[in-house]
């Protein structure tokens, strides 16, 4: 009997963001459908109730159902026979359980079938189902693809394709090639129309494709003969039942045994066009992308929170030295950290949840005669910027420190977390894969490190330190001196910015190579400050927060000053010389 | 005959034993029910998903949960509507209060003749009496058949239902003509979750005694003019008539006399080996006992 929502109060409280006013009042618009279908809400008051009775619903659901079968499921995998996937016996039963409780299609309207839910409880969602099991996290989240073609295709793919989504029909996004991966330019499976059946044509090859077996395929590919690049590739959906997909294999991976990552053979597979043509990777994927790495941010949340559970519960049960090691400073303070960093990967989460609930329900209200007005129109492009701007950083911050928390979820387990009686060593393998799918930390280095050296995050972080500091009553209450700490958060962030500032100035005006080299410093660099400060303005409304703000803040103190040390100390003539001597090396190394 | 059924579910709201602390009894001996959570009896949410399998195979079939207890016990008809019900009946009433397993059969045996269902399904038992007996009791006061520990109803074909019964040493497979009554074991499957689009629309689903009670002031978002079917019925003893003096307190013959704490304490024990020596030494010493044999 365990809710993975209820047993959470930190998922409550981002309900509770005066910014959700916005986003419900947009979301609903007007509550237009209360009257139509009897589970709308009514206002604002039943909106964000209905969110919280949904959340704990799914959080049920992963306490009792899919938590318990993930270590089986980890165990067993999918199995792949005569082309095509057969899920593990767990993973079935999470489908099941998922579709039963009606929350597949969460986010889709209430037209196909869906609850009409903004991003931030979509998110959370995906949050719950990945701190139980974040193999099976990626089937569920796959239902992105159903707000690609909400978004993107024609009135008669929606209403063929969307309401199946609710129905608890999977989904497949596939993007990836043997020769094509980070560089989606490279794709090469071809379409091709047939005038005959009316139907474009698909035909080569596809790697790496997650939940590869889908019912609802969505696929890039060359529809312009001839063309090498993005402005040649097109769109498609593909419905299983058409045929003309096989399973060529699935991969043996790592982690994440719980999601099959096939290979596939598209062999005269039929498709219909999503959107415009030669859109295919420019807007649509784009689009696409950016929610699937807001999905494996709350997937990294998940398994960090999922990391520290289980390894404060040790650090309290294991005795050595006739004390718990939770006795220990040294385990202690890696718990602290851990707990810190989770806090602040999550605080990121749902505030570019936000962004992206405010822009894209801007968007949705956009149908047949309704234009935006102006304000909104300004308000849609605030909002869009916003959530670009964070999206990578939070990918790669939110992945990065779950594997960080893994890796100290082993080390408090001692030996035992090695074991695999333990489900530390399983999160550990899971967590692997979220620096690296959706695009890399390196990747998400490249999508934002223009909003360093064009100072978009320095004015979010100017916007963030110009929110007055006033510690709530209740917080004081409840955790005695916070103002006080509080207040000393607040300095060393204004420091850290100022420093933040000169690290740039030492690096913005060089060439584009020497940037790259120090982009992956100031990324992080501003993303550890922007979450620092949104520990701080929760601190200031929930005492929950506290204790992480002034840790995270600590730590990125002595982060940033690394970096700050790291990139005053490099000269941009010679810094990258002694690296590019690896380049060398192949020929010395494996010289007979 | 049609293949629509009108499904009872018998189903008690119960303090949650399965966790109890030290203060899980009064000084009196009785349970207190203030320190435990109260919850849906395990075994009748597995008699309630197999009541809505029915309901998923033969479609147009109702379910309606029905329940005794203090006003707050309306919460177990909002968890059926939650999962797929049709609706359900709280019975409450001051004078069903006190009412033993005689007493009890008896008040749900007049709720259900007025329901009128063809077929009934009830836990085996509640986690805090554990005596089984209400729902057998129930079956007999209504003259109908009986089926107890049912883990499936596996079909109803011609009037006949086919339920497979988990016994000690095994399965048995019975059927029965209709109406009638089956008690469900733990074994069976698990009740599905909460449905979404379910529990938005009877969120605010309350009795006429809930909406009353100061305590839910501003809990109700819609009323019940608006949207009728978030009223839940009550029906009291004038409802559902019968003898007044078989009800409650005075229709309980069971007189609880004393009761006692009882302290588990760890007896003598010895550790045997899996030799066959020892085991036959074991098994000696059992048939000696006359505890098997």
């Amino acid at each position: 009997m365990a809710n993975y929502y209820k047993d959470n109060s930190d998922l409550k409280f981002q309900l509770s963001n005066p910014l959700m006013k916005r986003i419900v009042e947009l979301r609903e618009d007007n509550y237009k459908d209360y009257g139509k279908y009897d589970y709308a809400p009514k206002d604002l008051k039943d909106a964000l109730d209905s969110y919280d009775r949904v959340m704990d619903v799914v959080g049920e659901i992963c306490g009792d159902i899919i938590a318990p079968n993930a270590e089986q499921v980890d165990l067993d995998g999918p199995v792949c026979k005569d082309g095509r996937v057969t899920y593990a016996a767990g993973t079935t039963k999470n489908q099941e359980a998922l579709t039963k409780a009606g929350v597949y299609g969460i986010a889709l309207q209430r037209e196909y079938g869906g609850l009409n839910f903004s991003t931030v409880p979509y998110v959370m969602a995906e949050e719950l189902v990945a701190r139980a099991d974040a193999g099976y996290a990626n089937i569920w989240g796959l239902q992105d693809c159903a707000e690609t073609i909400a978004e993107f295709a024609s009135e008669e793919i929606k209403k063929e394709f969307l309401p199946r989504i609710y129905n608890g029909e999977t989904c497949s996004m596939d993007l990836t090639e043997p020769d094509a991966g980070s560089d989606l330019q490279a794709v090469a499976l071809k379409a091709s129309w047939d005038e005959a059946k009316g139907m474009w044509m698909l035909n080569g090859v596809k790697r790496f494709i997650t939940n590869g077996d889908a019912d609802i395929k969505l696929v890039l590919a060359r529809s312009e003969a001839g063309t090498t690049d993005a402005r040649g590739l097109s769109y498609f959906v593909h419905d299983k039942k058409w045929g003309g997909v096989t399973v060529r294999r699935i991969e043996n991976k790592l982690g994440i045994h719980g999601s099959p990552t096939c290979e596939l053979v598209f062999n005269n597979a039929p498709a219909k066009i999503v959107g415009e043509p030669k859109l295919g990777l420019i807007k649509y994927v784009m689009s696409l992308m950016n929610g699937a790495r807001l999905g494996v941010g709350a997937q990294s949340v998940g398994i960090s929170e999922a990391a520290y559970r289980e390894a404060l519960k040790y650090a309290n049960e294991r005795e050595q030295f006739r004390k718990k090691i939770i006795e220990f400073p040294a385990v202690v303070e890696m718990l602290g950290i851990m707990k810190a960093k989770l806090q602040a990967s999550r605080a990121i989460l749902y505030e570019t949840s936000r962004f992206v609930d405010v822009y894209k329900s801007l968007n949705a209200l956009v149908t047949g005669d309704r234009k935006l007005t102006p304000e909104e129109r300004k308000e849609q492009k605030k909002y869009s910027k916003l959530a670009d701007m964070l999206t990578p950083i939070l990918k790669m911050t939110a992945s990065e420190f779950c594997n960080q928390n893994a890796y100290d979820a082993i080390q408090v387990h001692g030996g035992s977390g090695y074991m695999r009686e333990y489900p530390v060593e399983r999160l550990y393998r899971d967590a692997r894969i979220t620096t690296i799918y959706e695009g890399t930390s390196q990747l998400q280095t490249v999508a934002a490190i223009r909003y360093i050296t064009n100072g978009s995050y320095l004015a979010l972080i100017k916007d963030y330190e110009a929110v007055p500091f006033s510690v709530a009553a209740e917080v004081e209450a409840a955790c005695p001196g916070a103002t006080k700490r509080l207040e000393s958060v607040k300095a060393k962030l204004v420091a850290m910015t100022a420093q933040f500032e000169e690290a740039v100035a030492m690096v913005a005006d060089k060439d584009p190579e020497y940037i790259d080299f120090q982009a992956r410093k100031l990324c992080e660099m501003a993303a550890f400050i922007i979450e620092s400060y949104l520990l701080l303005n929760d601190s200031m409304r929930c005492a929950n927060f506290v204790d992480s703000a002034e840790i995270f803040t600590n730590k990125s103190e002595s982060w940033n000053n690394e970096r700050y040390s790291y990139i005053k100390n490099s000269d941009p003539e010679t810094a990258l010389a002694a690296f590019k001597n690896v380049k060398g090396d192949l020929d010395k190394v494996y010289a007979e | 005959m049609s293949k629509e059924f009108k499904i009872v579910v018998l189903a008690k709201q119960v303090p949650d034993t399965r966790n109890v602390g030290k203060d899980a009894m009064t000084p009196e001996g009785t349970v207190n029910r203030a320190a435990l959570p109260a919850i849906f009896n395990p075994e009748d949410m597995n008699a309630l998903e197999q009541a809505l399998r029915i309901k998923d195979k033969f479609p147009g079939s109702k379910v309606y949960v029905l329940t005794m207890g203090p006003f707050r016990a309306a919460e177990i008809i909002r968890e059926g509507l939650f999962r797929g019900t049709d609706g359900g009946v709280l019975l409450t009433d001051r004078r069903f209060a006190g009412a033993d397993t005689l007493a009890t059969s008896y008040a749900i045996s007049q709720a259900v003749k007025k329901m009128n269902p063809d077929i009934i399904v009830a836990g085996r038992q509640a986690i805090d009496g554990d005596t089984a007996q209400v729902g057998p009791q129930v079956a007999e006061k209504l003259n109908i058949p009986q089926v107890t520990y049912a883990e499936e109803i596996t079909d109803i074909v011609d009037n006949k239902v086919t339920i497979l019964r988990r016994l000690e040493r095994g399965i048995e497979i019975v059927t029965s003509t209709l109406p009638c009554l089956v008690t469900v074991h733990a074994t069976a499957a698990p009740c599905r979750p909460r449905n979404a689009k379910n529990l938005l629309k009877y969120k605010y689903a309350r009795t006429a005694n809930e909406e009353k009670d100061p305590a839910n002031e501003g809990k109700y978002l819609i009323s019940t003019e608006e949207k009728p079917y978030l009223s839940i019925q009550e029906w009291t003893v004038d409802d559902v008539g019968g003898d007044p003096d078989s009800y409650g307190f005075a229709g309980s013959p069971t007189k609880v006399k004393k009761v006692e704490n009882i302290v588990f304490k760890a007896k003598e024990s010895k550790r045997i080996t899996g030799s066959d020596e020892d085991i036959d030494a074991l098994i000696g010493e059992l048939m000696a006992n006359h505890e098997i044999g």
